[in-house]
């Protein structure tokens, strides 16, 4: 606009530089945290830049078994589930968009409405059928339920693929080519970019998720790596062991916080632009 | 007379193959979507309806589902604790104005050509990719009332913070501060995002005929982005009514005089704790159909006000 004028822009600027100190100083100051030792945690005034610079709260994180296998149980789960997921969704998305079959409007709708049953109206019939066939304490319910798919993405999908032309599809089965291979050799590659960038967000939403592993593992070295970090929070605050507790927070927000800092660009495009159009 | 009947079979053939196209079309549409429909079917409208009928029974989750009537229901509403953690939870939800107050601020001014607005937005959208686990943690360490990050702020300024997450006064408004923090970054992406699609001839018009900035905002700006002020209201809400993380992990007890405890925790306490499985799904009826009317009321009401503005 023209009216923008270089000082209000200036005030602007240092307005929000302000806001940006807010939103990541408690990071940094968790972050410095994690360097102290236990006693420096209660040094007045607050030290930002940790004197001495110690990481043995990461030396004594890094001994504890629960951690590794909390980052194992991580990994399996948030893999699995958006790996498999991510090909039935899309499939699905697929066949949602581009495929005639009656009743597929109504279908879907169905499934829209199932995404706003809350998890907590479902989650206790859920456990105790998982716990009947022997599935409490295992990664299964984490995993079995996400690899049929998640609606959220494929509503998202069938959304960018609405730009794809028909013709194309149309084309390809007059060439007798297979609804798979119409699939993998047309649909994917075009949408491939939504499908990354929705990839990612369920990655990092996988990752993150706290309820469900709390609900269903309870033995330590079966637990996911955002339960691990909560249940030394619980044990560790009492020793007011500070640095351990933020080092353990440290270290599960990197594998996301990497994530998101490499492919920024493309998750904050794809949060924006799911906004305008759904 | 030999050509026409060629052509008739030929037309004949071209139908058959055009209906085993579309047999074939059916087949595969129905085998990419039938995984995705069997898992909601399993996984959440069946436990959906046990979750309903147990709310009529006495289940433990381990023996049987004796059927009690509306017994469940009425101890829930006698039940105070109850009616305090719903309290709660809306109390919690005053965040939601707030939040999307501030957020669209911040999104009208990264709409500017301002230096450094990728980074500020990179920024402010670091706590919404953050596990809430580790935020809550991390909170939960800055509340400290003597070492705490935000004492210590607030010490600059000469005031004396209270022990947030121990006082009765304070417990609420901390995790709102917090729950703000990490939001805020998401709505005001989808704000941006929604300001930067208003055309730019909208404004130099409104500007030529001699409207002032907050008749634009009032004219232009907020009709243009309501549907995304709707889409969050209606997106918090829902997930406001379901906090858990958060108390769970910075006030393990409730908080003191359970003064944060929310409508899932306190269902969560009774089905996991207390093994009251009927009574806890009574709650999740409760809390499941206040979040349907609220989000029923909310479409109802955008409707009306989108006739208002036509």
């Amino acid at each position: 606009m023209k009216r923008e004028s270089k000082v209000s822009n200036t005030i602007i600027f240092f307005v929000l530089l302000i806001g940006a100190i807010v939103m990541i100083a408690p990071l940094l100051w968790m972050v410095s945290t994690s360097f102290k030792d236990k006693s420096g945690v209660f040094s007045l005034p607050p030290e930002w830049i940790p004197a001495p610079f110690l990481t043995d709260a990461y030396e004594r994180l890094f001994e504890l078994d629960q951690l590794w296998s909390g980052i194992k149980n991580s990994i399996i789960v948030s893999f699995s589930v958006t790996i498999v997921g991510t090909i039935t969704s899309s499939l699905a998305a697929f066949s949602f968009a581009k495929l005639r079959l009656p009743f597929k409007n109504l279908i879907f709708l169905m499934l829209l409405i199932g995404i706003m049953i809350p998890y907590p109206s479902i989650m206790i019939p859920q456990f105790v059928i998982f716990s009947k066939i022997g599935w409490v304490n295992t990664l299964f319910p984490l995993i079995i339920p996400g690899m049929f798919g998640n609606i959220t993405m494929i509503f998202f999908l069938k959304q960018y693929l609405s730009n794809v032309p028909d013709s194309i599809i149309e084309a390809a089965k007059i060439d007798g080519a297979g609804y798979f291979q119409i699939f993998t050799k047309l649909i994917f590659p075009a949408i491939k970019p939504a499908i990354a960038a929705q990839f990612i967000l369920w990655f990092m939403g996988a990752w993150n998720d706290y309820l469900a592993p709390l609900l269903y593992l309870n033995s330590p070295e079966k637990q996911t790596l955002q339960v691990v970090i909560a249940n030394l929070n619980a044990s560790y605050a009492i020793q007011t062991d500070y640095p351990l507790i933020m080092a353990a927070s440290v270290i599960s927000l990197i594998p996301v916080l990497t994530i998101f800092i490499i492919f920024q660009k493309q998750i904050i495009e794809s949060v924006a632009l799911s906004a305008v159009k759904g | 007379m030999e050509v026409t009947d060629k052509k008739i079979t030929d037309v004949n053939k071209n139908i058959k193959r055009k209906s085993q196209l579309y047999k074939d079309e059916q087949k595969a549409a129905i085998a990419f979507i039938i995984i995705p429909v069997i898992g909601f079917i399993v996984f959440s409208m069946i436990p959906f309806f046990i979750s309903l009928y147990a709310s009529f029974t006495d289940w433990n989750g381990i023996g049987q589902m004796n059927f009690i009537g509306l017994a469940n229901y009425k101890s829930l509403f006698k039940d105070e604790y109850f009616w305090k953690t719903l309290y709660n939870t809306f109390y919690l939800m005053l965040g939601i104005p707030i939040g999307l107050m501030i957020s669209f601020l911040l999104a009208s001014a990264l709409s500017r050509r301002i230096v450094g607005k990728t980074i500020f937005r990179v920024i402010y959208y670091i706590p919404v990719v953050s596990s809430l686990a580790a935020i809550s943690i991390l909170w939960q360490w800055a509340y400290n009332g003597d070492f705490g990050l935000v004492n210590q702020v607030l010490d600059i300024f000469g005031i004396q913070g209270p022990n947030w997450l121990q006082n009765v006064n304070t417990v609420k408004p901390a995790i709102i501060i917090m729950a703000v923090w990490k939001g805020v970054g998401y709505s005001m992406l989808l704000y941006l995002a929604a300001i930067q699609s208003v055309p730019r001839t909208f404004y130099e018009a409104a500007e030529l005929d001699g409207a002032n900035a907050f008749q634009r905002f009032r004219f232009i700006t907020w009709p243009m982005v309501k549907p995304i002020t709707f889409f969050l209201i209606v997106t918090n809400i829902i997930g406001g009514s379901q906090v858990f993380t958060e108390v769970n992990i910075m006030t393990p007890t409730g908080g003191p005089q359970y003064s944060s405890a929310t409508v899932v925790w306190y269902l969560w306490r009774q089905a996991f704790n207390n093994w009251k499985m009927g009574y806890a799904s009574a709650i999740s009826v409760v809390l499941g159909l206040i979040i349907f009317i609220i989000t029923a009321l909310q479409f109802y009401m955008n409707r009306r006000s989108n006739y208002k503005l036509d």
